[in-house]
């Protein structure tokens, strides 16, 4: 292993950081002028020019508002649950390849961090834990209300996972590799989404539930008027949690646009570009469908994706195994 | 040398994770420390190459043991303030130390042994993944078929086990219409 290799990793690991920390943030921005343009409204409009500072005025409030442990909660769990959130979105994103290779200065740079050959694996398992910052932060929290947003995090949690396990195995069936790169460069000569519709419409909703958006925002109870988990946190651990989800938001998105919608293509700049158009475009649809649906009870959640959706993904699958073998 | 470093921190973390939870009294702190052992333990696989375990391991016991934490929640109060103190019990420890040293004797024995040849060796050229697959679809593919049958089996089971009176749904009819256990029929008549 020689120095080049390290310093190199550890630039790409703080660029991710960073650069993804920052999108959690504008994130936040487009989400409230999206709903506000689809609901009517104008969003936030005070703070700079069309509301643009609104970012840094949320920061700055966010960074010194007083950090307050509660009484009665069971303090270490507490501390530790927005940053289970926040970490294991980072560390999934490690098997990503978020744009093709490109020449810097002479020096060929892979914007992936770990090219390991069971990447889409790797992404789902880990961005999957991220779901236990919910849950333990509404057990640690002694508050009847983040306990049942716990409760629902359980079974939000056994409800989606089998569904994006079984709609990714048909493309995997298909590519015969677990590598994000591979499944970009099988899509040459024409996208996933043509051949493995059906794959790719479980897939998106399995997204929703993994990343806890509208419809699937079950977690954090929007009807009772409290925030579930995230009820007893303040300040910058209550702003872990946004940062955890919204990444982990980017994070699918790209691995959406690798699997089906053609990635990055052959690799050349306009395939970059068109691999950050589609996670965009993708970004997008989770806010233009919160903005449309209302949310499901847990019980829905459940029968959707045990009675609905799994039976669909097993008939995908053999018909997929079928065409494959014959 | 970083796999040294990467080794040791994670044997640590590890036995860290799994002495927490099997010392500690307080139901959230051993499941949490349950589940990041187990999530360490993924480290292991990774260092050996063997990645597709690695990843499986992670999405197999994140979902294990997130189902421990909803019989938890159902079970204890999580937040209810316990004594941590152990009074230790020689005997325990020393038993205990001892069944660990010996499994780690018995399994790490052939180690010394110099004329080791694996009976499978690694296919070269072929991914991890395929890997995987190869052993298990030739040598060990009777096991793998009964375990497959093993949990069809359970699976049924604990559908027929569950099922009762699962024609009606609880959450759609009214609470005056739900039978009522004798007991509290007659709680609410008194």
């Amino acid at each position: 292993m020689d120095v080049a290799f390290i310093i190199e990793t550890i630039i790409k690991i703080v660029v991710l950081l960073l650069v993804f920390s920052a999108l959690a943030g504008f994130g936040t921005y487009f989400e409230r002028k999206v709903l506000a343009f689809m609901q009517r409204r104008l969003g936030p409009m005070h703070v700079g020019p069309y509301g643009l500072l609104q970012i840094a005025a949320d920061g700055v409030k966010l960074f010194t508002k007083e950090d307050i442990i509660p009484q009665n909660v069971v303090a270490p769990i507490f501390k530790i649950a927005p940053v289970i959130t926040a970490a294991t979105a980072f560390m999934a994103a490690a098997a990503i390849p978020f744009l093709p290779e490109f020449t810097l200065f002479g020096y060929t740079v892979r914007p992936i961090i770990s090219d390991v050959n069971i990447g889409v694996l790797y992404v789902v398992g880990v961005m999957a834990i991220g779901l236990y910052g919910p849950l333990l932060g509404g057990m640690a929290s002694a508050n009847k209300w983040s306990l049942i947003s716990a409760a629902r995090a359980a079974s939000v949690f056994i409800s989606y996972e089998v569904v994006t396990g079984l709609a990714l195995l048909a493309p995997i069936m298909l590519v015969g590799s677990l590598s994000l790169i591979d499944m970009n460069n099988y899509q040459s000569d024409g996208w996933m989404i043509w051949s493995q519709p059906v794959a790719f419409i479980l897939f998106v909703i399995a997204t929703f539930a993994e990343t806890g958006r509208t419809p699937f925002h079950l977690i954090a109870n929007d009807h009772e008027i409290i925030d579930g988990f995230g009820t007893e946190y303040s300040g910058m651990r209550w702003g872990l949690f946004f940062i955890g989800e919204y990444a982990n938001m980017f994070f699918i998105s790209f691995v959406t646009a690798l699997i089906f919608l053609g990635g990055f293509g052959d690799g050349s700049l306009l395939g970059a570009l068109a691999l950050l158009g589609k996670v965009a475009f993708l970004f997008f649809f989770f806010l233009w469908t919160r903005a449309a649906w209302p949310d499901v009870r847990p019980d829905q959640l459940m029968w959707l994706c045990w009675k609905v959706l799994m039976p669909i993904a097993i008939i995908n699958i053999v018909v997929t195994g079928f065409v494959v073998m014959f | 040398m970083f796999e040294a470093i990467a080794f040791y921190l994670f044997a640590f973390l590890t036995i860290t994770m799994f002495f927490i939870t099997v010392m500690s009294k307080h139901a959230l702190y051993s499941m949490t420390a349950l589940a990041a052992g187990m999530i360490f333990i993924s480290a292991f696989f990774f260092m050996l190459g063997a990645d597709f375990l690695g990843a499986v391991q992670i999405i197999v016991y994140t979902g294990a043991v997130m189902a421990l934490y909803a019989f938890g929640m159902m079970f204890f109060d999580s937040t209810r303030e316990l004594k941590e103190k152990n009074t230790p019990s020689l005997l325990v420890f020393g038993l205990g130390g001892m069944a660990a040293l010996l499994t780690v004797i018995i399994v790490a024995a052939p180690i010394v042994s110099s004329n080791i040849t694996a009976a499978y060796p690694i296919v070269e050229g072929v991914g991890n993944t395929q890997a995987v697959g190869m052993v298990l679809f030739t040598k060990y593919l009777i096991p793998f078929e009964v375990a497959a049958v093993m949990l069809l089996v359970a699976m049924i089971a604990g559908i027929v086990l569950a099922g009762k009176k699962m024609d009606v749904s609880l959450t759609l009819v009214e609470d005056d219409v739900i039978p009522q256990p004798e007991k509290e029929k007659e709680k609410a008549a008194s």
